[in-house]
């Protein structure tokens, strides 16, 4: 009877097995993965260097006759000592920070619910997933309609509520409200996103501990904060970075919301950077602001990833 | 056998001769780029003339206003082959012209005999040329167009609306002269019910995220003074963007936004003033002369409904061109197709079709033809209007100059931040950082 790694090289044909003969396994293992890391470095690595590169000149993509002069730390300076960056930063940290709350929480209390086994419990489980599901475009679009103040339902649904008129208010043309209505629409898409995670969370802790906890009497509320809550913190820590991440370059959905606007109340870094790089067309300044943006992102991650794995070992 | 082989052989060459000069004939192709709207389709039905006439089929590639201006740019800045011919906007000109994204028509018009004194001036200037004022074409003038007004004329006829009026103000409601009287005029009809709807006085543009609300804002700038730059002294702004005349038409416009247009209107550009009106939710609305053909022939708000007049004037009387002209694409690989079709286009007898087709000529056959002030409702006002167009700046750096007029006035008239001075200062100084990196101050 022959193993499987005799049948495996009685299989393999035999110009390629000569051809493989006499390498290391190194040299094999390096022959599988050149293919991935030239792929890797053909569209991350090298447009990485090149916006690097380009971030010290003062190149324009819709100027190709214009000559490109090196500028050194200009753009960057010009970058940080722009009060107009500084508020996209602010309106991206506004955005970020309450919409990673209110998913917290709501995702969390939602999956402790569903977590519970009650009839319907599938049925429910799916409803609630449905937003994830979409298109960030299509979110973008319907809820311009259904924020509208003289046919939109929301404005409907609060009159009905507050007895105000539905159109004495407008959520994504007022400067007080435009910032809540991309975090409210954010958080009716991603809540489920970061339940899913939570639940996995749950399902994940052993029945046993709460049997144990049951007989040492332990109460419900001393059962959440000693063993649910420290058990499902690294599926939280990771739903909450994936979702900062997310939120930090989040444009689609905010464009078609409210363009930025009114005036630049909702403009978040991402749009920022899309109308230097694009509509401006300003290649060397937005290649730098995308590398602040980048090593931010890289930055904050990273020591949340380490506190992340601190948690884990506890 | 031989003989039927040599037979066999003789016809396959021959068919295969017949089906690649067949093949040859079908490649004969031009793509058109343009805005996706009612005009684009007129010019469809128009140059199924062209390709009858000379056998080119036309291919097109229409895009929605909103991305039209990010499409078609990142398609030139690419150097990309997809449009042989483009109906580009105005604004475009300057930085086609410098980056060489179009051909130089001088030697072609000389060659074919096309003339530029037989188009309108105003076009000219606007569509065609770079630098302007020079003899320098880079368009053939296509579409004219400019910003008008539309009205309810059933509202402004009915008995009990004008006696209500004229009692309130002592005089008749009709189509408003100058943005004081339009103002009074939304202030009437705002929150009126009309037919059991609540209805509201003016639809302006205030869109963000592309050109709306400098389309808008600058009709009634221009007209309480408002200049892009010293008109002895280029790019010399202060005083001239920011005045205080300037300023004061600035405060109208956020004036009128605040006192009378419909709630949510606060992002909105060409196709919501075309809703707002269809629905019979505005009096007047603000729109370019393109799209009143549409509206005239509308089964609701059409017809005997609906009126239209030139934008009010003030202090002076301007109006914010739109409009575009027809360039050839450097990069195309069938350059003279498409001269043949700007060439083809330029004839007055095409014009006159175009025109009736529902496109805007801008040839003087069409526009001096004595007929033509009632050859449509709107044909009168248009003609008036042509001749108070005002442009934006047709820089190469016209994008960042729209970004920034955008952003400043938008954060004014929508989000009320700071004075229409301080908004009008931020701008010229936004302006002239834009100048000083081209080099120009």
């Amino acid at each position: 009877m022959s193993t499987l790694a005799e049948q495996a090289v009685a299989r393999t044909p035999r110009r390629l097995a000569l051809r493989f003969r006499g390498m290391s396994d190194r040299a094999i293992a390096w022959l599988f993965i050149t293919p991935s890391v030239l792929l890797l470095l053909a569209i991350n690595i090298f447009p990485l260097l090149w916006s690097i590169q380009l971030s010290f000149t003062n190149y324009r993509a819709n100027r190709p006759n214009a000559a490109i002069r090196f500028v050194g730390l200009d753009n960057y300076r010009d970058i940080l000592t722009d009060p107009e960056v500084w508020h996209a930063m602010q309106a991206t940290a506004h955005f970020v920070l309450w919409s990673i709350a209110l998913e917290f929480v709501l995702g969390f209390g939602l999956a402790l619910l569903i977590n519970r086994r009650f009839r319907g419990h599938s049925f429910w489980t799916t409803i609630i997933l449905l937003p994830m599901m979409l298109s960030p475009a299509v979110v973008g679009n319907f809820w311009t309609f259904l924020l509208q103040p003289q046919i939109g339902l929301f404005n409907g649904a609060i009159a009905l509520l507050t007895g105000l008129d539905p159109s004495s208010f407008q959520m994504i043309g007022d400067v007080r409200l435009a910032p809540w209505s991309i975090i409210m629409v954010d958080t009716w898409m991603w809540t489920p996103y970061v339940m899913l995670i939570c639940l996995a969370g749950l399902r994940s802790i052993p029945d046993y501990i709460y049997e144990a906890a049951e007989v040492d009497r332990a109460s419900p509320w001393r059962q959440f904060w000693s063993i649910t809550l420290p058990m499902v913190m690294p599926f939280l820590m990771l739903a909450i970075l994936f979702r900062a991440i997310e939120n930090f370059k989040m444009f689609d959905m905010v464009n078609l919301l409210t363009s930025g606007g009114p005036g630049s109340t909702t403009e978040v870094a991402s749009i920022t950077l899309k109308r230097e790089a694009f509509e401006k067309w300003r290649t060397g300044y937005s290649s730098a602001l995308a590398i602040i943006l980048f090593v931010t992102v890289f930055g904050a991650a990273n020591i949340y990833v380490k506190a992340l794995n601190r948690v884990k070992q506890r | 056998m031989i003989q039927i082989m040599r037979a066999l052989g003789v016809t396959a060459v021959v068919v295969a001769s017949c089906l690649g000069n067949q093949a040859v004939a079908q490649t004969k192709q031009l793509t058109l780029c343009w805005a996706a709207w009612d005009p684009a389709n007129a010019l469809v039905e128009l140059s199924k003339d062209f390709t009858t006439k000379t056998g080119i089929q036309m291919k097109y590639e229409f895009v929605p206003w909103t991305s039209y201006a990010d499409r078609f740019l990142n398609e030139l800045n690419s150097k990309g082959k997809l449009c042989d011919v483009i109906i580009g906007d105005s604004q475009w000109i300057g930085g086609a012209a410098e980056n060489g994204h179009y051909v130089k028509l001088n030697d072609f018009f000389a060659k074919e005999k096309i003339s530029m004194d037989d188009f309108m001036p105003a076009t000219v200037v606007g569509y065609s040329e770079w630098p302007k004022n020079t003899p320098n074409y880079w368009a053939l003038p296509a579409m004219g167009d400019a910003i008008g007004w539309t009205y309810r004329k059933d509202w402004f006829a009915r008995p009990e609306i004008q006696a209500e009026f004229k009692k309130k103000f002592g005089r008749d409601l009709a189509p408003p002269e100058t943005w004081d009287d339009l103002k009074q005029i939304a202030e009437f009809f705002q929150g009126r019910e009309i037919d059991g709807k609540k209805v509201y006085g003016a639809y302006i543009y205030t869109e963000r995220g592309s050109e709306g609300i400098t389309m808008g804002v600058t009709n009634a700038l221009y007209d309480w003074g408002f200049q892009y730059e010293n008109p002895k002294k280029p790019y010399q702004m202060e005083g001239f963007v920011n005045s205080p005349e300037a300023a004061k038409g600035l405060e109208f416009y956020k004036s009128l936004y605040k006192c009378c247009t419909a709630p949510g209107m606060s992002n909105a550009y060409m196709s919501e003033g075309l809703d707002a009106f269809k629905s019979g939710q505005v009096a007047m609305q603000m729109n370019f002369f393109a799209f009143f053909p549409g509206l005239y022939k509308d089964p609701n708000v059409g017809g005997d409904k609906i009126g239209f007049f030139v934008n009010p004037k003030q202090k002076y009387h301007f109006t914010q061109l739109g409009g575009q002209g027809i360039s050839v694409v450097s990069y195309s690989e069938h350059r003279d197709d498409a001269l043949a079709y700007i060439k083809w286009f330029a004839q007055p007898d095409v014009q006159k079709k175009w025109w009736a087709l529902g496109g805007y000529s801008c040839h003087k056959a069409v526009l001096n033809d004595p007929g033509f002030p009632k050859s449509a409702p709107f044909a009168a006002d248009f003609l008036k209007s042509m001749d108070i167009v005002k442009d934006f700046w047709a820089e190469p750096s016209y994008a960042e100059l729209l970004l920034d007029m955008q952003k400043r006035v938008h954060d004014y008239v929508v989000a009320d931040k700071g004075t229409a001075q301080e908004a009008l200062d931020l701008l010229v100084k936004d302006w002239q950082k834009v100048f000083k990196e081209d080099g120009k101050i």
